[in-house]
């Protein structure tokens, strides 16, 4: 109850009242749809059209959920192994560094000539985008472990198996949490960004197509219909990775341990 | 009376660290079997430095550290509990069996007695974020006690901890040093613990680090607690701190 009052209902009252201005403001003005829709517009777009937009949402839902497990497994082994040697961590990190900085939409037409599926290449494009904030915060875990317990398990002759299974990778936990929150988000924007640039047609189009293809059309409340379908799957996606996180850190991390007043 | 012989004899130790700060010169000690060593003296003397050899963590850049016969098992008790933030009471004691290659059902047992021996008992589930300063600082010494270590070496274990629960805790590890047979090395910057404490007292002198003086501490034994509000207790307490003045002047 009090966690609904504090976290739940002011950010929905926002909504209401940024909704309901939004609503007046069309209507008094007198705006037409095709410049700016009210939401009670866009919602009747929605649920006319929602037996293009579902099918479409499925799509983009997959190649994130595909490049965020692509991002959260290969990155995780990526920083095992730079926390193997410094040396391996110097000399491979500056290009994880590039993959990250390069901008998508420019690299996205090259991947998708290059990458004959079309769903590989939204893929690929996704993780790239993704997998760096996971790499860098395990790696940074991996490096955080106390020094006096390391110490201690070198004292009572542990291997290095060990010292990683029993001290590297629990210490590293909240860190790679940190990031996967991150890349959530990130993967949403990967695929979206690259299903823009491939603008393919078909059965396995993404909602970026349905954007796209609703701006050719003039069709500007399917086009925010769509647009909302996107911004409401990554706040659940945000939602669904924050409660993992809590769940997992709940009993020992600082973070997700409530404050006593 | 003659002495036994050294367990663990440090002969002419200097260190000097990689950044150029230069740890101890020249530093000779010997501990014996069953003995309560307190190292005493003022901060940056080399006091943690001697125990980090004594414990194999790191090499002296010259010198020897020599064993009667062969290494012993050792214990090592941080000034910080130093525990495991995402393990049980239980895990965190389990650690050093569990390098071992222990098994859990084999181990629980000792785990358990441990856990009685520093009044642990009850709180395997709890997590060291639940624990009260003084609680965490008994899981460290289960932790070392846990493994049956032959000599403990415990780095001012009890320097965070207020006085109520440090006096607690200073019994219950007097009973346990004398159940258990241990050797103990014990670093502290405290006059008064360590002649509670120790057989004998090493008082450090600073920059570099080295031996300046020793006190041998009679007491009649058992110690009890009585002994803390003793003229006897008093009377070495002063020698001890002259001694101490006397090496940080040097």
């Amino acid at each position: 109850m009090k966690y609904f009052l504090t976290r739940v209902l002011p950010p929905t009252l926002i909504l209401l009242i940024g909704l309901t201005a939004w609503e007046i403001f069309v209507r008094v003005r007198e705006l037409p749809v095709y410049i700016l829709p009210g939401p009670v517009a866009i919602v009747q777009a929605l649920l006319r059209d929602w037996a293009t937009l579902y099918p479409s949402l499925v799509v983009t839902v997959l190649i994130t959920l595909g490049a965020l497990t692509a991002a959260t497994v290969l990155g995780v082994l990526i920083a095992v192994l730079f926390a193997q040697s410094k040396w391996i961590e110097l000399s491979f990190f500056p290009y994880a560094v590039i993959l990250q900085v390069t901008p998508i939409v420019a690299i996205a037409p090259l991947i998708i000539i290059w990458v004959k599926d079309t769903a590989t290449a939204l893929l690929i494009c996704a993780w790239i985008v993704s997998f760096f904030p996971i790499v860098s915060n395990t790696t940074l875990g991996l490096n955080s472990t106390d020094h006096n317990l390391l110490n201690l398990l070198q004292l009572y002759g542990a291997s290095r198996r060990q010292v990683f299974w029993y001290l590297r990778l629990p210490s590293a936990l909240p860190f790679f949490l940190g990031g996967l929150r991150i890349s959530g988000g990130l993967a949403l924007i990967g695929a979206v960004v690259a299903e823009f640039v491939a603008g393919s047609g078909g059965i396995q189009s993404g909602l970026a197509y349905r954007i796209l293809e609703a701006g050719y059309q003039l069709n500007i409340p399917r086009m925010f219909a769509a647009l909302f379908m996107i911004t409401g799957t990554g706040i659940l996606i945000f939602i669904l990775l924050t409660l993992v996180t809590h769940f997992a850190l709940r009993r020992w991390h600082e973070s997700a341990v409530r404050r006593e007043g | 009376m003659r002495e036994a012989p050294a367990l663990v004899a440090l002969r002419g130790v200097d260190k000097v660290y990689s950044n150029g700060v230069e740890a101890l010169r020249g530093l000779d000690l010997a501990i014996r079997e069953g003995e309560f060593v307190s190292l005493l003296g003022p901060s940056g003397c080399g006091k943690s430095t001697v125990l980090r050899l004594i414990a194999g963590l790191g090499d002296p850049t010259r010198g020897a550290i020599e064993w009667a016969d062969q290494r012993r098992d050792i214990g090592f008790v941080f000034q910080d509990a130093t525990l495991m933030p995402w393990a049980t009471v239980l895990n965190n004691i389990y650690l050093p069996l569990r390098v071992r290659g222990m098994a859990r059902a084999e181990a629980a047992p000792r785990i358990e007695r441990a856990m009685e021996q520093v009044g642990l008992a009850g709180f395997g589930t709890a997590y060291p974020r639940e624990l009260s300063g003084g609680m965490r600082m008994r899981v460290s010494i289960a932790r070392a006690l846990v493994a049956e270590p032959e000599i403990l070496l415990m780095d001012e274990p009890f320097a965070a901890l207020d006085e109520i629960t440090r006096f607690r805790l200073n019994d219950d590890l007097l009973k346990l040093w004398a159940d258990q047979h241990w050797t103990v090395v014990f670093v502290t910057h405290s006059v008064f613990e360590s002649v509670y404490l120790s057989t004998r007292i090493l008082v450090m002198s600073a920059r570099p680090g080295r031996v300046s003086s020793e006190v041998p501490i009679q007491v009649p034994s058992p110690r009890e607690p009585s002994f803390r509000t003793s003229h006897d207790y008093a009377e070495q307490c002063r020698t001890v701190s002259a001694r101490l003045a006397e090496a940080m002047r040097s």
